[in-house]
């Protein structure tokens, strides 16, 4: 497990069958998954916490991912195995700008597999992660 | 102000990507291509608003990407056609000013003056710039998201990791063009449609191109990064014998999967980007990226005094604009009845006027995105076709090109 961006966090999970971009991909003034070619599109990611192996490229997302953030429509926390760094300065941004977190986590393969088992996940702010506060 | 709040939060930034990218270290940089510089949201404008009241300045010389809006052109994209952005979008273009940056608003830097040289380290947000500066010129970054390229221009750092280490820069696949005919590879969709085909295959990897011209122009090496980048996602590139890292196939590629490409793939590419071949049309859509000088001396040939009929943009950037005012070409193009926006790119929302129905354009990168951006219908062409088309107010296919059966 690698924190990326630090930081508290608790949601039910939402688990991506895809990579998501967070530019294009996403509107950040309704919170949901906006393409058309995405299997969820349509789906809320406000409050959740995010799920996905990886995140779809493009420069543009840290702005996508601190707008929502800024808004209050953003997931609650990220969950990804490949580590990004888009995302990473989304939320560090968004930090700065608003006082708002959004951890961002990457784990391993076998642990993303597990924690994608469960319903909510809490975020701890060194990175633990669990269905429960203990765990986290 | 090294010790300035802004500094502090950029060099957070910068370390913060570092650790990531499991870097060892910072970096120099030369040059910074900013694209933050682009509103998405308000978040643009609040972030570059807390580095100037947190006493920002630039370390190094940094130039600005396309923006939504052209303060020379309110009519192109007018408030009216959302609010929220045309108005974001030009205070964002003066607070990047005020910071300090080089108001070039374009996606095609490298083709004005002053620019960085083979083997200095920048960092450039822009995909196909990234392309263009590791390939053609040989200039070294990764591709640096939003906020992170400005924070890479406020430091005048880098992570030391990817492309800018000699091992990063190696090629991972290699594609071979020795079976296309070479009269093919004298055609400048040639260029864009390999581009195409390239970034499939390869997504992110670093290919390494062989079987392609020397005589190969700044132009086509445009068109080649640009839709490498569009289709893939392709940061550096290597063509033997053309671009200066790689002399030979050797120099740049010693382990990895051979992809031979054939004509049939070509043709596939093309009929990918066409969602129509023939019939009625409603606008021409060139110069992404921005056209060059070059390339507006090649179009005002082809028009050879005519006019057009169908409505037809050519996006380039301001500096090259002032080029054509010095030949005398701006005003020719204008009597054509052609229109050329600068700072902006035409493929995305909100909707340039006109910009709608059944739409021709030369650009792979073009065709690859504006269906989904703007909901058109594509017919991808060359340059030459375009300018027939828009000329004759229908698609007109050249009988003597390859791609036309």
């Amino acid at each position: 497990m690698t924190v990326l961006h630090a930081g508290v966090a608790q949601g039910p999970v939402l688990l991506l069958d895809e990579p998501l971009s967070f530019w294009g991909a996403f509107d950040p003034r309704s919170g949901t998954i906006i393409d058309i070619h995405h299997p969820q599109k349509g789906q809320s990611l406000k409050g959740k916490i995010l799920m996905m192996l990886e995140s779809r490229g493009s420069g543009s997302a840290p702005g996508g991912l601190a707008e929502a953030i800024r808004l209050g429509t953003a997931p609650a926390g990220i969950i990804l195995v490949q580590p990004d760094i888009n995302l990473a300065i989304g939320a560090a941004v968004a930090e700065t700008l608003y006082g708002k977190a959004c951890p961002v986590l990457a784990v391993t393969t076998p642990e993303f597999q597990e924690l994608s088992k469960s319903a909510y996940l809490h975020i701890s702010h060194d990175g633990r992660v669990g269905p429960s506060l203990d765990d986290a | 102000m090294a010790d300035s709040r802004a500094h502090q939060l950029a060099l957070q930034l910068v370390e913060q990507a570092a650790r990531i990218m499991g870097a060892p270290r910072l970096i120099p940089i030369s040059f910074a291509h900013v694209d933050a510089c682009f509103y998405t949201g308000q978040s643009h404008v609040d972030f570059v608003k807390f580095l100037l009241e947190h006493g920002a300045k630039l370390s190094v010389p940094a130039w600005t990407n396309n923006s939504v809006a052209s303060p020379d052109d309110g009519g192109l994209r007018p408030e009216r056609s959302d609010p929220e952005m045309v108005r974001g979008a030009h205070e964002l273009m003066e607070l990047y000013a005020k910071l300090g940056c080089k108001p070039t608003w374009t996606c095609a830097p490298y083709q004005l003056a002053g620019g960085p040289k083979f083997g200095d380290h920048i960092a450039v947000g822009e995909s196909n710039a990234v392309a263009f500066y590791n390939s053609a010129v040989g200039a070294r970054t990764n591709k640096y998201g939003d906020y992170l390229d400005v924070a890479c221009a406020i430091t005048g750092l880098a992570p030391f990791a990817g492309l800018h280490t000699d091992e990063g820069r190696m090629a991972d696949i290699h594609f071979s063009c020795a079976s296309i005919p070479d009269a093919w590879k004298r055609q400048d969709i040639f260029f864009h449609l390999l581009g195409h085909v390239v970034g499939r295959k390869a997504g992110r990897r670093i290919p390494a191109i062989s079987g392609v011209p020397k005589e190969t122009s700044t132009d086509q090496l445009k068109a080649l990064c640009a839709a490498s980048a569009a289709s893939g996602g392709v940061e550096l590139l290597h063509v033997v014998g053309v671009t200066p890292e790689a002399p030979t196939l050797n120099t740049v590629f010693r382990i990895g999967e051979t992809y031979e490409v054939t004509t049939d793939h070509l043709k596939a590419a093309h009929r990918e980007l066409s969602a129509f071949n023939d019939g009625p049309l409603d606008a021409v859509a060139l110069g992404t990226p921005h056209f060059s000088l070059s390339e507006f001396a090649e179009l005002v040939k082809l028009l050879n005094g005519r006019k057009v009929k169908t409505t037809t943009y050519i996006s380039t950037s301001r500096g090259i604009r002032e080029m054509l005012i010095a030949k005398g070409w701006l005003k020719d193009l204008q009597d054509a009845g052609v229109t050329i926006p600068v700072d902006v790119c035409t493929y995305y929302l909100p909707k340039i006027q006109g910009l709608k129905g059944r739409v021709m354009t030369n650009a792979a990168k073009w065709a690859y995105y504006a269906p989904g951006m703007l909901g058109v219908e594509v017919c991808f062409g060359s340059l030459k076709e375009c300018v027939e088309s828009a000329v004759f107010g229908a698609v007109w296919r050249d009988p003597d090109l390859w791609s036309n059966p």
